[in-house]
């Protein structure tokens, strides 16, 4: 849709409900996964004051009864993967970057985005309402195995578990049709000059991630319609007594579950990249490398699914294969991290709000990278499948993707978005606030796993060696940080509000970045660009010997580039 | 290492505990190694008034090397903690030790309980004098067993954590496993696969004995049904028994 088109000013409702702008739609994508991100927050918040406080009633809940407590865990894993990791990551950065980085006016195709958010906010509805139907929602684990998640005798919460599936299916819709339009907008929609290597890797992130889940949602989905007519219809398509077979859709769920740690891990990386290149002041050390290393873990993501079942009943020949595929990725994403990290060298290095995001990212991201070669390995993975060990180590690679890199580009991206800063030191202040706790919260449960904890019990009192005092302790530390880090965020709510209004006014390119969308104003205006950008270099062109700024933007012609060393 | 946290006691506990400890040693190195580098880096390049910032593309043969060099050396670490990986698994799962005469355990998980049948005296199986528990299984110490997992409802997954043993039991199947006790004592059995509502109470017993102690607990209960351990009524459990019979 072109500028002309918008220019007379929309109702509200036209403006909020059926807007085409890619950023109203990205802005919408934020709140909303904001706002469940909150919901999954206090989820958690329960959760764990039930595991550090055992019995007592839960500050503005209640008592957690056992049935609650696996709700409750289910939920909040679903939460936030679907609805606040893809959503935020892929949704909202995507739809606000991909046509201001890439320098066109709107998504390839704006109605099937404005489409894919109703459908979006529609499956977060349905996934809630689940709390209201009778039985409550679905306790089953985010990962809902049959038989237990196909009967409603077996898990007692059969509407719950019907509108649990329904939401994800829907969630699916969104993010197909959200990565139909990332990917054609990035490949069709490049301004005049922008080759294939000129993309800011950013873009190739989110695109090869909506790639990957597009590649990896189909057997998901065709799962997840066998399970929808085993709850509904009697089928038995995962039950054993009618010749069906559970492990059928822990092959299905896995064959897109792992890959999609990598759909929302790439634009997590691609967030920091941005990041580290402009308050490095560096270009990206190897940018082809990266993107190379990118393809190979896209790659390879599809073939190691079954380290999720080693111990799951598959036969025991297989798990050799797939620990061998899964070190095997080890190699590409230390690689990709180490590239990282060689960007540094040589830098001029601030340590602004958004790079101590990023910088955090990498160190934390490393923790979650090693331990995962604990379970990895076949032989370690008996024993730690399934314990607090495997909850520390994926939340040692998703809160650094789903928080710490989210912080890191809102605070990064925050003056394009709205057009103001954010107060820096309230941003350092959450920052340290953020972070502190979070390692204090994982980092017990790390040994609380080694000691034998198992996920997914709301009380330890009938296992003996778990009902330990010292491991007790730990689990009362890992609560009382969680209450700290939750605390910490209405400092980031505060500042991001009150900043809405009040912050310093941003300017086009407070940053001092490269990339096309500081070219425009902030925010930048409908149809985003007043002249369609021509694109003349790389995305980082920091510290250009013989150029008197140290960057060049991307529209920048030579011609220009010539006549300023001359004079 | 991990004993500090948890006894092991079965014989292929400790080398599960050798091959995390190898990992530990291995990846506590990199992690080390890129923590210190990345924060050396970040101190080292603060930004200085009059200071530039070098221009490298990350294409330069004598940088590139910082990469390709520790990329080559994580390859080979791979190696090794494969090669220790696919031991320990293959020794644990893959084969299976002889049993000792009438060592043998059938592992039912059912909607919240483990019930267990063991032979009695005459060291075979679905005979009369069979010995039924739930919630609480017996077992001589220094005895090579092999186990039959099966499930009468959802997936459960069996798990001793001072045996370090792990295996998810499912419905529809019989997956055969071993252990073999080397210390007397008693130990927990959790399920670690989310059952229901009944998840968390669905706790038993391991009682490793001497040989002694084990042949008179065998006298004492052969022929009979052992129940000490309560077990959470479930309208699942009331009706599974007919289920297995079904899906046997």
């Amino acid at each position: 849709m072109s500028a002309d088109l918008q220019h007379h000013e929309p109702g509200i409702f036209q403006k909020y409900f059926w807007s085409t702008d890619h950023k109203m739609i990205a802005r919408q994508y934020l709140f909303t996964g904001m706002a469940m991100a909150l919901i999954g927050g206090f989820f958690a918040y329960v959760f764990r004051m039930q595991l550090g406080f055992p019995n007592h009633a839960v500050p503005g809940y209640g008592i957690v009864t056992p049935a609650r407590y696996n709700a409750l865990v289910t939920m909040h894993g679903s939460i936030m993967i679907f609805w606040v990791a893809m959503p935020v990551l892929i949704a909202a950065f995507g739809n606000f970057l991909i046509p201001l980085m890439v320098g066109c006016d709107d998504m390839a195709f704006p109605r099937i985005n404005r489409l894919s958010y109703q459908i979006f906010l529609l499956s977060a509805l349905v996934l809630l309402s689940s709390f209201l139907v009778k039985g409550g929602p679905f306790g089953g684990a985010w990962t809902a195995y049959p038989p237990l998640s196909a009967s409603g005798a077996y898990n007692l919460t059969p509407i719950g578990a019907t509108l649990w599936l329904v939401a994800v299916a829907l969630e699916f819709v969104a993010f197909l049709l959200g990565g139909i339009n990332f990917t054609v907008t990035a490949m069709n929609s490049r301004a005049p000059g922008m080759k294939m290597y000129d993309v800011p890797i950013v873009v190739w992130m989110i695109v090869l991630a909506s790639v990957i889940f597009m590649a990896s949602a189909g057997p998901l989905i065709a799962g997840a319609v066998m399970l929808l007519f085993d709850q509904t219809m009697a089928t038995g398509f995962y039950d054993p007594t009618r010749g069906g077979d559970p492990l059928l859709w822990e092959h299905l769920f896995w064959f897109f579950g792992h890959p999609e740690v990598y759909v929302v891990l790439l634009p997590a990386m691609g967030i920091v990249a941005e990041i580290i290149a402009v308050f490095a002041r560096k270009k990206i050390f190897g940018y082809k490398t990266v993107l190379y290393t990118t393809w190979a873990v896209g790659f390879l993501s599809f073939v190691v699914w079954a380290h999720h079942q080693f111990v799951a009943g598959i036969d025991p020949r297989m798990a050799n294969i797939f620990s061998i595929t899964t070190l095997l990725i080890s190699v590409p994403v230390t690689e990709m991290v180490f590239l990282y990290v060689a960007t540094l060298y040589g830098g001029s290095i601030h340590l602004d709000t958004p790079m101590l995001w990023a910088l955090a990212f990498i160190a934390e991201f490393m923790i979650g990278g090693v331990t995962g070669i604990f379970l990895g390995s076949s032989g370690t993975d008996i024993y730690l499948h399934d314990t607090y060990f495997l909850i520390a180590h994926f939340h040692y690679t998703f809160v650094p993707i789903a928080i710490i890199a989210v912080f890191g580009g809102l605070t990064f991206w925050y003056p394009k978005m709205f057009g103001r800063m954010l107060n820096e030191k309230l941003g350092k202040i959450h920052f340290w606030g953020t972070v502190i706790p979070f390692n204090v919260i994982f980092i017990p449960l790390f040994i609380t796993g080694i000691a034998g904890d198992q996920r997914r019990i709301y009380n330890y009192a009938l296992f003996a060696e778990q009902a330990r005092p010292p491991l007790q302790h730990l689990r009362t530390t890992a609560t009382v940080a969680l209450l700290v880090m939750l605390s910490f965020q209405l400092v980031f709510l505060y500042n991001f509000f009150t900043s809405l209004g009040k912050g310093k006014e941003a300017g086009p390119n407070p940053w001092r970045s490269a990339t096309l969308e500081w070219t425009i104003p902030s925010p930048p205006p409908h149809g985003n660009f007043v002249e369609m950008p021509t694109v003349y270099r790389g995305p980082y062109e920091y510290g250009l010997p013989g150029h008197p700024e140290d960057f060049v933007a991307q529209n920048v012609p030579d011609s220009a580039l010539v006549g300023e060393v001359e004079a | 290492m991990l004993e500090r946290y948890l006894s092991a006691a079965s014989t292929y506990a400790h080398w599960i505990d050798y091959q995390f400890i190898l990992i530990a040693v291995i990846v506590g190195f990199w992690l080390i190694a890129a923590e210190g580098m990345m924060f050396w880096l970040i101190f080292k390049f603060r930004a200085r008034d009059g200071r530039p910032t070098q221009y490298i593309t990350g294409e330069e043969p004598h940088l590139k090397r910082w990469i390709s060099i520790p990329h080559y050396l994580i390859i080979v670490c791979d190696i090794v903690i494969l090669a220790g990986a696919i031991t320990v698994w293959y020794q644990i799962k893959q084969v299976m030790p002889p049993a000792d005469a009438g060592a043998v355990v059938r592992i039912i998980g059912q909607q919240w309980a483990w019930s267990f049948q063991q032979p009695g005296p005459d060291g075979v199986l679905d005979t009369a004098d069979d010995i039924r528990s739930v919630g609480e299984l017996h077992v001589a110490v220094n005895t090579t067993y092999h186990f039959e997992l099966m499930s009468r409802d959802v997936i459960h997954s069996f798990s001793v954590p001072a045996f370090r043993l792990k295996q998810d039991g499912l419905p529809g199947r019989t997956i055969s496993g071993w252990f073999r006790p080397n210390r007397v004592g008693t130990y927990d059995i959790q399920c670690t696969q989310m059952c229901g509502i009944g998840h968390a109470l669905m706790a038993g017993r391991i009682i490793v004995e001497t040989p002694q102690d084990h042949a008179a607990w065998m006298l004492r209960n052969s022929n009979s049904t052992v129940a000490q351990q309560q077990a959470p009524a479930s309208p699942a459990a009331a009706n599974a028994t007919t289920m297995a019979e079904v899906r046997r």
